[in-house]
């Protein structure tokens, strides 16, 4: 296989203007213009379908479930209610504030125990073929959870590439630093940049997905665009979102909130009904969308491609 | 007359600002209901119950701080009329508390007496927030001028009750926050900033009532 790695001068594909928009310049910059002049005389149009993705969500969609014959979250309670604290505490600030947030072009370096290192571009990741849409349950760390079409790519596709060397135990990821575009990195709630990790053996599991989009377009920015992590048996605090550097390491990476309150939060964060967090039971969740509090399932309903991972060691200890 | 008119106006300004919470509930409770997708921005969102629950915590929270500081209010600008709000004040406090903890115990918990239980006693946020309610109770109940007759002083002793409700509900707060801990720091030095004023007052009275003998003498 043929590792690309760029140097800074390479233009990234997403900036390269494709074909027909160059041959047809002048319809353009036409349009451009006759739509902002549209725009400024009849602002409603924003709220008309073709610019709302709730009203793009793919046909294939609407009565898809998940394996335990769940209902989809309807998009807007994936993309209006996130935890994202790059762009604020509360749940409606990242959609309200990661307006202003460039996802592209993006680049991922690779360092550490590994044979390819580099920084790699997204487009690397992204082929047409190995996309794949995943439904999977998100249980917060809060006692709430969503069931989710995700869209994207094993993460073991990613490592693979990258050849780790056998001195490589776990991978420890970053989230984008950029104070500019996320304002509650303008503040010290959280140590930034955002750390999570992986053992090796949970990076490569086949469940864990490198993800793209949601509901099969791109993901929205407040949900961690373009590139984040899930886990679907950890809690949501793993899923580390617009991350711009995998580290393959020795040691156990400290996490960012492990290193915030290591009582209440720790590294593995395996969904586990039977410890509860020091301020809340999490023995129940309420479903988006529910109102009666569901019971919560062991390893979120995943005990069976999971559990041998966990083997032998107490998980009242390993939280 | 001037000043029975300024009362009143105030105390409608009270009742006005006092309902807009639970007014702007209700409005978006009703478009979620009745008028979803429509262009709206009043929504409960993707979790109800829990809006629902934080917007009826924080004007609790609000509405005992304002309470607290119409005393010292009273005192600094000497407009002793001033008084006359601390009553609604302190009762519609009590009712976002009760409002709070009926979502919290039907809405949140759906009466499961087991899980109200274990989270009461297992949960120290939920138990101080708990304490809290449960002591703002008997002042809201003796807060008619017919008990205030009935129990005389100790009526000012029973309703010293509110610090204690104030003190639980800011910890109550500050214990449930995650990570970002600006608004509940911002509540505990109001609350800390009222009681200063409180122990700084009494320490004047005290020293008026029993004056030493180091006092200065006459003029030379």
């Amino acid at each position: 296989m043929i590792i690309r790695t760029r140097k800074p001068s390479d233009v990234p594909s997403s900036e390269i203007t494709p074909e027909d928009v160059y041959v047809n310049r002048r319809r353009f910059i036409r349009d451009a213009a006759v739509g902002t002049a549209a725009l400024a005389f009849a602002p409603n149009v924003l709220d008309a379908s073709e610019s709302d993705p709730r009203q793009q969500v793919p046909a294939r969609f609407q009565n898809m479930k998940s394996e335990l014959d769940e209902d989809l979250n309807p998009y807007e309670h994936i993309t209006e209610y996130n935890n994202f604290y790059e762009f604020g505490a509360q749940k409606e600030d990242p959609a309200r504030n990661a307006g202003d947030f460039r996802p592209r072009p993006w680049t991922v370096r690779i360092e550490g125990h590994v044979n390819k290192p580099g920084d790699y571009q997204l487009e690397d990741f992204i082929g047409p073929s190995n996309m794949e849409d995943r439904v999977y349950r998100m249980r917060c760390v809060e006692a709430w959870s969503v069931v989710v079409p995700w869209r994207g790519f094993p993460l073991s596709d990613v490592i693979n590439r990258a050849e780790p060397t056998g001195d490589a135990k776990y991978i420890e990821f970053k989230t984008v630093v950029r104070p500019s575009e996320m304002p509650g990195q303008r503040t010290r709630m959280l140590d930034w940049p955002y750390v999570e990790g992986l053992r090796m053996d949970e990076a490569m599991n086949p469940l864990t997905l490198m993800t793209t989009g949601v509901y099969g377009m791109d993901l929205p920015n407040q949900n961690g665009a373009p590139l984040r992590l899930i886990m679907p048996w950890k809690y949501g605090f793993k899923g580390i979102k617009s991350i711009v550097s995998m580290n393959f390491v020795e040691e156990m990476p400290r996490n960012t909130w492990w290193v915030q309150n290591r009582r209440e939060y720790g590294f593995y964060a395996n969904v586990n009904p039977e410890v509860d967090h020091p301020r809340w039971t999490q023995a129940r969740e309420r479903r988006l969308g529910e109102l009666r509090r569901r019971r919560t399932l062991m390893f979120n309903g995943y005990t069976e491609q999971v559990e041998s991972m966990y083997a032998g060691m107490d998980l009242t200890r390993w939280i | 007359m001037d000043q029975k008119k300024a009362i009143f106006r105030l105390k409608l300004v009270l009742w006005v600002s006092a309902l807009a919470p639970v007014a702007w509930l209700g409005a978006a409770f009703y478009f979620d209901t009745y008028a979803a997708n429509s262009v709206q921005r009043v929504s409960l969102g993707a979790n109800p119950i829990e809006k629902l629950t934080h917007v009826t915590g924080m004007t609790t929270l609000v509405l005992l701080l304002i309470t607290l500081s119409v005393t010292p209010i009273r005192r600094l600008s000497g407009w002793n009329r001033v008084i006359k709000l601390r009553r609604p004040l302190g009762l519609f406090a009590f009712f976002y508390a009760f409002l709070h903890f009926s979502i919290w115990s039907g809405l949140d918990q759906t009466f499961v007496w087991g899980w109200m239980v274990e989270d009461v006693i297992e949960r120290p946020y939920i138990t101080v927030g708990f304490a809290a309610f449960v002591i703002l109770i008997p002042l809201a109940l003796t807060s008619t001028t017919g008990w205030i007759h009935r129990l005389g002083t100790r009526w000012n002793v029973l309703h010293r009750g509110i610090y204690v409700t104030a003190t639980l509900g800011v910890i109550h707060f500050y214990w449930l926050v995650k990570a970002d801990v600006r608004l509940p720091l911002f509540l505990i030095g109001c609350l800390v900033v009222l009681f200063a004023y409180r122990i700084q007052s009494s320490w004047k009275k005290r020293r008026k009532v029993s004056p030493k003998r180091d006092i200065q003498p006459a003029n030379p």
